[in-house]
């Protein structure tokens, strides 16, 4: 990778950056765990849980204010060049990113407490699977970060094919359930909300992935080639659904 | 220089800092100046190492590097300022215009003229403005009477944006000035000379922040008048004024191509370390 670790010859300037790369790392962790914990909520009725993670949400926040102001003091007071100013830049885009996905996941636990009466909707067996990829993304896009891992991140972007083809499954699913069954309507357009934060998440991880590529390589990462395969059956839901960017 | 040429023909298609593979040429318009394999001895040691690279009218043109990396040399190969020094020993091909500068037939102080230096240290003639600005015209032959010269002294001082501080005291001394018009004062006098290129060796380096401003302005204003070469340790000061960025490394050119490509995404990791701040 291109940042071979040697020193700068101003030791602070590693200091500041060490300190960022620490801080990106907290507030990656801390999104990811609040994706985690609002899916077990959601998964066990959990609504003290649930309401951690919104309260645990002020904490990424924080975190997010705190990484922008050292990232401006630190491009102020440097100057950086090079694959430092890449770094920086993206740090300052990531910690906005991951932000978000902390704002998604405080969303799905705050549809917890609506969505706990019925169990019978189909859809909600494929919520963790789906949850658990958006979470693994989430992980390697900042792992790809911590080791400025282009190859990582690519694969990041590919992934999240995954995470949009469960979300196109759920649609439908939900979309059936719903004329087969008016009464759950309600309950199940949070269920629909629920999966559309999961696959918002995997697309700001690939976000955060493509800043990756971009802090490591110094190029913009190559277009994803969207993996739909043409056999599929393509019906009305794939124009309802807002397509991912 | 004849077998050198020869050597660097057949040399050319596998030469690293060869301009097709470094990017030295301009996709616009036939450089100014060309300078091919260039080597510099000073007695037995080599202080530059076939170096080539293409110098634009278009664009100002910034060499940086640690010191000692050879910048300041190279610099004063193209204008043959190295030939003062009697242990330097120069091979390969530098041309200006296509005229080959080291070519025996060539009128050194006419090179000069033609490629005029700006020095780290501000050093106008013990002389009057107007006189420190008149010198050159007045050897070169270059206005008739007074009036032509008057004009040539208005114009220069002008373009090197000093004119409004200095034209009701011109029979001041120069040396008289701040630093920073003494610098502006120098410019002018190369400008008084029609020069096509215009090398500086550390312009701004003697300067406070806000003379170095409007020495990067008015390199800025002069850019595509006159082919401008800076050499610098500032790397801001790079980044700001030049198109295009030349990294020396021990007497290498390690890197050459656009300045904002230089910055934020170097090809080179020795460029990178440097820009960087590791270097060391």
């Amino acid at each position: 990778m291109v940042n071979s670790g040697t020193e700068h010859t101003v030791k602070a300037f590693d200091s500041d950056i060490n300190q960022l790369r620490g801080m990106v790392a907290e507030i990656g962790g801390r999104s990811e765990q609040a994706i985690d914990k609002a899916m077990r909520a959601l998964e066990n009725s959990d609504l003290e849980l649930a309401a951690e993670v919104v309260r645990e949400d002020k904490l990424i926040d924080d975190l997010e204010k705190r990484i922008d102001e050292l990232t401006f003091q630190t491009i102020a007071l440097r100057a950086p060049m090079a694959d430092d100013l890449r770094e920086l830049i993206a740090t300052f885009k990531i910690s906005g990113v991951v932000e978000r996905i902390g704002d998604y996941a405080k969303n799905i636990a705050k549809r917890v407490p609506l969505v706990t009466r019925n169990r019978r909707l189909t859809p909600v067996s494929l919520l963790p699977s789906m949850s658990k990829i958006a979470s693994e993304l989430v992980r390697d896009s900042l792992d790809a970060f911590a080791r400025r891992d282009a190859e990582l991140a690519m694969e990041v972007n590919r992934r999240d094919q995954i995470v949009d083809d469960f979300y196109n499954s759920i649609f439908r699913a939900v979309i059936t359930h719903m004329i087969e069954n008016p009464k759950d309507i309600g309950e199940a357009a949070h269920l629909l909300f629920i999966a559309k934060n999961l696959e918002r998440i995997g697309d700001h991880a690939t976000n955060v992935a493509e800043m990756v590529y971009f802090a490591a390589t110094g190029e913009p990462m190559p277009e994803r080639t969207r993996g739909e395969d043409p056999t599929d059956p393509v019906d009305v839901d794939d124009t309802l659904s807002d397509d991912a960017d | 220089m004849n077998d050198d040429k020869k050597m660097q023909e057949s040399s050319e298609s596998i030469n690293m800092t060869d301009p097709a593979t470094t990017g030295a040429t301009s996709e616009s318009g036939t450089p100014k100046m060309t300078a091919r394999n260039v080597n510099v001895f000073y007695g037995d040691k080599q202080a530059i190492n076939d170096v080539s690279i293409d110098v634009n009218m278009d664009s100002v043109t910034a060499f940086i590097g640690p010191s000692g990396c050879g910048k300041s040399t190279f610099l004063r190969c193209m204008n043959r300022m190295n030939d003062t020094i009697p242990i330097a020993r120069i091979t390969g091909d530098i041309r200006l215009e296509g005229d080959d500068i080291y070519a025996p037939q060539m009128d050194v102080v006419q090179l000069r003229a033609r490629v005029g230096m700006v020095f780290q240290k501000p050093n106008p003639f013990p002389k009057s403005i107007y006189d420190n600005i008149a010198y050159g015209p007045r050897i070169h032959g270059l206005a008739t009477g007074k009036e032509e010269l008057d004009h040539i002294v208005e114009s220069s001082l002008q373009r090197a944006g000093l004119w409004s501080e200095v034209k009701d005291r011109l029979q001041d001394s120069g040396t008289a000035l701040s630093g920073g018009q003494q610098q502006r004062l120098c410019i002018a006098r190369a400008i008084a000379v029609d020069p096509e290129v215009i090398l500086m060796d550390e312009p701004c380096s003697a300067l406070d922040p806000i003379a170095t401003a409007k020495i990067e302005e008015l390199i800025h204003e002069l850019r595509g008048q006159y082919a401008i070469v800076i050499v610098t340790h500032n790397m801001q000061q790079a980044a700001r004024v030049s198109q295009k960025t030349a990294f020396f490394h021990l007497g290498t050119l390690v890197e050459y191509g656009e300045t904002t490509d230089i910055f934020t995404n170097p090809r080179e990791e020795k460029t990178r370390d440097y820009i960087t701040g590791r270097y060391g």
